[in-house]
């Protein structure tokens, strides 16, 4: 989906193999694995109890959440990015997974290593069965259709005692390895990232292959793709799948981080939390489902910043901000997506694109 | 590759066809109603194998939906579809690419935002393997060599229609006659036996017309493609086709060598004489 980037002049691709890679050129691709490695550096002086911390638990939950909440906005990506098609019944999948991972830890004692694949599988498998409907209708009905996926299993999940602990919930057991507990944030970010690494290389790589490209002739021309010898049935359905498997993974990630998962955390408010990530960072774009998640997550937080800020001064008594905070951090997440859609979009993977190759010509305008 | 795209580029294709049937698709009265309306009404022809097959007729005669029948676009309310004696009327337009059916469109179908190669190697789709769990994993288990030898003659066909300047592009910033170029490379990457071509040089000029001309030519004599074309330029018609057949209010008035149709009576009166030599998008249903 690269398109005609900008390539530095005497760069030549003299392979096919050269003209396929995930990175345009050597440097992005130096920059990414820098970075992760950078961030897998971080937990290492806390977990191995050196006397200090490179950040602390504050931040690292907040990179935790960002890796889980970005694992299930990619499958949300994949789903209406990707393919075309809307839903509003993410978080309830993402819910599904977290339940399932504590169910089969539970009641199969399975390793909880293993319940989190186990877990996006199961997730994949209900995904498939509300992504029925896809197959015959579309845009605004297939919309309210995955709006009833996301009823009817909250609704599951607070009637199904023996799979969710129904009202009370169910406490989920740490991740353990060879008998490492994973308890502290610190660790448990290793878990996250090497996820995050994986979920995205396998995307990326599933649109760079025959069905990643299938989904997307679905979304373009679906007609054409049908004359392509696209089955339209089985890849609108196996795009809800795989949404559901991802949303599934980041689900159960955020249950053995969170220790407890109760019914009233997946909302249909979270599900447009999703919609929202996936729309700032932009639609079909792998990258950007990073930048949204990072964007939705940070602006709470970046919210709850200002109106410290401000505490006291004549806004903060004729507003009460401080009161109305949690009122206050739910409105900057519409307005942002408002202001997004208007004057942005493509998403914030549009604008990063913009600023690089704005570097890359620096000082001349083209 | 260097070497010129000709039969080699679709070698086995070359073998199918020696011990293939002679007829390669038989429409077999074939009728089509939408409500009260009669699109098709009792249509009958046959194509042979390595003929380049044209359906002519004015605006709303059925021409397209003779095609969309034959692609599967539409289910005929009466009649049969046969492709190498197969019944294929009831078969799923995506099962009809397995058999080698390719065509392109009217009004463009391209996929607006992918790249011209990867429209080009979704064409590809039903001789790839690799699918949703094999092609994540890309490096292991062989779907990265796979698309590699894929883009390979990919690439030959790229050069054969020439759009080598072109292949990274995003197909639906295309200026017309190239993205025309870009769904002939499409339906032509699905290896076809028979290519199904819906007016491929409507709104052309004279010199991409030519270049069509010469593309189709190729791919019918030297790739060895059994070709139905649509086309309103009886020039282009008339020079290229080995037989034609004539549509009038979804009737076959005329079936013959092009010199039988240039002087039948019947089709002087239907439709030469009141030619129109605009293009007509969209119109024929």
């Amino acid at each position: 989906m690269a398109g005609a980037a900008f390539r530095p002049s005497g760069d030549f691709r003299t392979s096919y193999a050269a003209d396929t890679t995930i990175f345009d050129d050597a440097f992005s691709r130096r920059f990414v694995i820098g970075l992760v490695i950078v961030l897998a550096l971080v937990p290492i002086p806390t977990v191995f109890g050196w006397g200090f911390d490179i950040l602390d638990r504050y931040w690292m939950n907040l990179f935790v959440s960002i890796g889980y909440l970005s694992i299930a906005a990619l499958g949300l990506n994949i789903l209406v990015g990707f393919t075309g098609q809307i839903s509003i019944g993410h978080s309830a999948f993402f819910g599904f997974g977290a339940f399932a991972s504590v169910f089969i830890h539970e009641t199969t004692s399975i390793p909880v290593f293993f319940c989190i694949p186990l877990a996006g599988l199961m997730t994949a498998a209900v995904g498939l069965i509300f992504g029925v409907p896809a197959a015959r209708i579309k845009g605004l009905y297939l919309a309210i259709a995955t709006l009833a996926a996301q009823f009817i299993l909250q609704d599951f999940f607070a009637r199904a005692d023996w799979f969710s602990g129904g009202t009370h919930g169910s406490v989920a057991r740490p991740l353990e390895i060879f008998g490492y507990q994973f308890r502290s944030v610190h660790a448990y970010w290793w878990i996250v990232l090497a996820y995050v690494v994986v979920l995205f290389l396998a995307a990326t790589n599933l649109m760079r292959s025959r069905d990643g490209r299938a989904l997307i002739a679905v979304r373009d021309h679906y007609l054409s793709a049908e004359i392509m010898g696209v089955n339209l049935t089985k890849y609108r359905i196996l795009s809800f799948g795989i949404a559901s498997f991802y949303a599934g993974i980041g689900g159960a990630l955020f249950a053995h981080h969170n220790l407890f998962v109760q019914v009233e955390s997946f909302t249909i408010f979270f599900s447009i939390l999703f919609l929202g990530m996936v729309i700032i960072g932009g639609l079909g774009s792998i990258m950007g489902t990073i930048f949204g998640t990072i964007f939705i997550t940070m602006l709470p937080e970046a919210t709850e910043a200002v109106t410290s800020f401000m505490r006291g001064g004549a806004i903060d008594r004729a507003l009460n901000l401080g009161g109305g905070l949690n009122y206050l951090k739910e409105m900057a997440i519409g307005l942002a997506i408002i202001l997004f859609l208007i004057f942005e979009p493509e998403g914030l993977a549009h604008r990063w694109r913009q600023i690089k190759a704005y570097w890359k010509l620096y000082p001349f305008s083209y | 590759m260097a070497e010129a795209p000709g039969p080699d580029g679709l070698g086995d294709n070359a073998k199918e066809t020696a011990s293939e049937p002679e007829i390669v698709l038989e429409a077999d009265h074939v009728s089509l109603s939408f409500g009260g309306v009669h699109a098709l009404a009792d249509v009958s022809f046959q194509v042979r194998r390595r003929e380049l097959f044209s359906i002519i007729g004015p605006n709303g005669a059925g021409k397209t939906s003779m095609v969309n029948c034959i692609s599967g676009r539409y289910a005929p309310t009466e009649g049969r579809v046969l492709h190498k004696g197969r019944d294929i009327t009831k078969l799923r337009p995506s099962a009809r690419a397995d058999l080698g059916i390719g065509r392109t469109f009217q009004n463009l179908a391209l996929f607006g935002h992918m790249s011209v190669l990867d429209n080009i190697m979704v064409g590809r789709h039903h001789l790839l393997k690799n699918n949703f769990l094999t092609g994540p994993l890309y490096w292991i288990g062989g779907a990265r060599k796979e698309e590699l030898r894929h883009r390979r003659e990919v690439e030959e066909i790229i050069d054969f229609l020439e759009i080598q300047h072109v292949r990274n592009a995003v197909a639906g910033t295309l200026p017309y006659g190239l993205r025309k170029r870009v769904e002939l490379a499409r339906a032509v990457a699905l290896r076809p036996n028979l290519l199904l071509l819906d007016e491929p040089m409507a709104g052309m000029n004279l010199e991409e017309k030519e270049d069509m001309a010469r593309y189709i030519n190729d791919l019918n004599v030297e790739w060895g493609m059994t070709v139905i074309m649509i086309e309103h330029d009886m020039g282009v018609v008339m020079d290229v086709s080995d037989r034609v057949i004539v549509l009038d209010f979804g009737r076959k008035i005329a079936e013959g060598l092009p010199d039988e149709i240039m002087n039948h009576p019947q089709v002087k009166e239907a439709y030469l004489g009141v030619m129109d030599d605009d293009d007509e998008e969209g119109a024929a249903a």
